[in-house]
């Protein structure tokens, strides 16, 4: 009973991070039919902003999220204004070149400045939680709170406030949303923006029980095109669901199949869900 | 265009430059980096012929090369198989796993295949570096044979290699000459310039598909078998994506869908690695605006800006001479009429 526990606990923490990242993704993928490989790079300058912010200015853990989602939404924004905006009536081939271009470039810089060695951002919460005779780490229990509070504020924008629903237009119908009279440049600055916070965020709060180093997005990033693929492209519980189910697979995984082999099961479900439906679990479509 | 011509004698030069060059190079170690990007150049003109002629993203092309190059290094290695059958192997193994990966890959379309594809290129990675009862894991294959003599020819050192790499290199760009330029090579093209037009032309576009797919990654065998045998060390970091996208790159440069191109690429951004070689790890600073760059300013590549500047220079003269004819025309009327 403890041990099955765990593994949805563990199941859990990592669905809810995934699930954060691939919703970032699947934003901008509504909007711009951009598959952003960039993406992951986002991820990983969000941990390495939290990591100074904690590390070296002494921030809150709080705080240094708040900090890094900014800076990484600023930087989304800013790849939006300067690379993707350009590129808007260039061949799909330039996008998805350019994203890699910039994925190389963030991942060169941030070794440039910290250099190629692992490093640890102190858990702000070292505590462990006892229920019963339940065992849980603190950490992972914010993790999933943290990932579940911001995805239903991140619904409740989408679909109660004017400017969310701007954002589901614009992904439903680019001509007709332009027809109503929504500015097509806030829309796109405000997607980067949500998508760059919400990788930030992803990343400061699983670097606690993880390890920050360059290419720590490369994994997660290719996680996160899995959940979409299977979600369906552009589709927000898709990305929710799809996070949650390749958590899981991988926990349980993990545990009863093998530890060496838990980072292909997400491929391996790929490979046999599209080999049997191509166009992915739930046919793509934008809804909130 | 550049004139019929001009292309043979133009393409003769280089050869012999390119033969000559171990007797120009100052010392063993250009060679060695020559030899080097000739092996990259094999691998991009392979993965150009899914990409720049038939439109398709491969992100897994580094996973088919390092399929190639563990299989000259654990056939040669482990299982003492002399290299060049070693080699003929590793080019139909690569081959035969890109047929599978094709056939599952290329029913998605676009964004989708790339993706995909990123995701196989990930899986070949992660299999290396786990199976390491077959593939020697984290640690990689070392001391691998050099390539054995052909009759009174040995390959035992880097001038003898160097003309070897070479020899494939030209062999493939011929090979690759007369794929681009046959039927098959139009439906290709026609292919990547849209692909309902290409099906309602008749082209099948599942087994065409497949088909540049399986021959790409014949290239991309065929190199890594070169390269294992030419620096004789492996390691799984060799089927990462950042090698596919260092192909991207030449590709980029020198000209997305020429013949030349991957190979101009691949020889310039070698040697720009080789000048700043201060930078090792940190190339990226300098490649990753670069192809953000090229993408949007210079989408054409280096061999695509001159041809396109031909065509124009073309068209210019022809116009001046349109309008320098009908000027006498008209002198001739006016004396005519006189």
């Amino acid at each position: 009973m403890n041990i099955f526990f765990q593994q949805v606990l563990n199941g859990l923490t990592l669905g809810s991070v995934y699930a954060l990242v691939a919703l970032g993704l699947t934003l901008v993928y509504g909007i711009l039919h951009i598959p952003n490989f960039a993406h992951g790079a986002l991820y990983m300058v969000g941990a390495y902003m939290a990591f100074y912010l904690v590390g070296s200015l002494g921030a809150n853990y709080w705080v240094a999220m708040a900090g890094a989602a900014l800076i990484v939404a600023l930087l989304a924004v800013l790849s939006d204004r300067l690379i993707f905006h350009r590129l808007r009536n260039a061949p799909p081939l330039h996008d998805m070149i350019a994203a890699i271009g910039l994925l190389l470039f963030l991942e060169a810089g941030i070794q440039a400045i910290w250099g190629a060695e692992f490093h640890r951002l102190a858990p702000p919460y070292p505590q462990i939680v006892r229920l019963f005779d339940l065992v849980a780490p603190a950490q992972r229990l914010i993790i999933i709170a943290a990932a579940f509070g911001l995805m239903f504020v991140l619904h409740l924008f989408l679909t109660r406030t004017l400017t969310g629903s701007t954002i589901i237009a614009m992904a439903q119908n680019r001509e007709g949303a332009s027809l109503v009279g929504i500015d097509a440049t806030k829309v796109s600055v405000l997607t980067f923006a949500i998508s760059g916070a919400l990788a930030a965020v992803a990343a400061t709060l699983f670097a606690p029980i993880n390890l920050i180093y360059p290419s720590m997005g490369h994994l997660v990033i290719m996680k996160a095109f899995v959940i979409i693929i299977l979600g369906g492209m552009g589709s927000i519980p898709g990305a929710i669901v799809g996070g949650l189910v390749i958590g899981f697979a991988e926990s349980f995984g993990a545990f009863y199949v093998s530890t060496n082999y838990k980072d292909i099961i997400a491929f391996a479900l790929l490979v046999l869900i599209l080999s049997f439906r191509p166009q992915g679990l739930f046919p793509s479509g934008a809804r909130a | 265009m550049m004139s019929k011509t001009w292309q043979k004698p133009l393409l003769a030069v280089l050869l012999l430059l390119a033969i000559a060059f171990p007797m120009i190079a100052a010392n063993d170690y250009y060679i060695y980096v020559m030899s080097l990007a000739y092996i990259m150049a094999i691998a991009a003109v392979g993965l150009n012929l899914i990409l720049g002629y038939t439109g398709q993203l491969n992100l897994a092309h580094a996973g088919f090369m390092a399929i190639g190059a563990y299989t000259v290094g654990i056939l040669t290695v482990d299982y003492g198989v002399p290299y060049w059958i070693a080699f003929v192997i590793a080019g139909i193994l690569s081959a035969i796993v890109g047929f599978f990966a094709g056939l599952l890959s290329l029913r998605l379309k676009g964004h989708f295949f790339s993706i995909f594809t990123l995701c196989v290129g990930f899986m070949i990675y992660l299999i290396i570096e786990k199976w390491d009862v077959l593939t020697h894991g984290t640690v990689g294959i070392i001391d691998i044979p050099a390539p054995t003599g052909i009759g009174p020819i040995r390959f035992d050192n880097t001038w003898s290699q160097y003309y070897l790499v070479l020899f494939f290199l030209v062999v493939s760009l011929w090979l690759m000459s007369r794929i681009v330029h046959s039927l098959l090579g139009r439906a290709f093209i026609a292919i990547r310039n849209g692909e309902d037009l290409a099906e309602t032309l008749g082209i099948n576009l599942m087994r065409t598909k497949v088909l540049a797919f399986v021959l790409s990654t014949f290239y991309a065998g065929m190199a890594g078998a070169l390269y294992a045998g030419f620096v004789r060390f492996i390691g799984p970091a060799m089927a990462l994506e950042s090698h596919t996208f260092d192909m991207i790159a030449f590709i980029l440069v020198g000209g997305i869908g020429t013949l030349f191109g991957p190979l101009l690429g691949a020889i310039l951004l070698t040697w720009l690695t080789q000048s700043l070689q201060f930078l090792q790890d940190f190339r990226m600073i300098v490649f990753g605006p670069l192809l953000i760059l090229l993408v949007m300013f210079f989408p054409q590549g280096l061999i695509g800006y001159w041809r396109e500047r031909q065509a124009r220079r073309a068209a210019a003269s022809m116009q001046d001479r349109r309008l320098q004819r009908s000027v006498i025309g008209q002198q001739q009327e006016v004396g005519t009429n006189a």
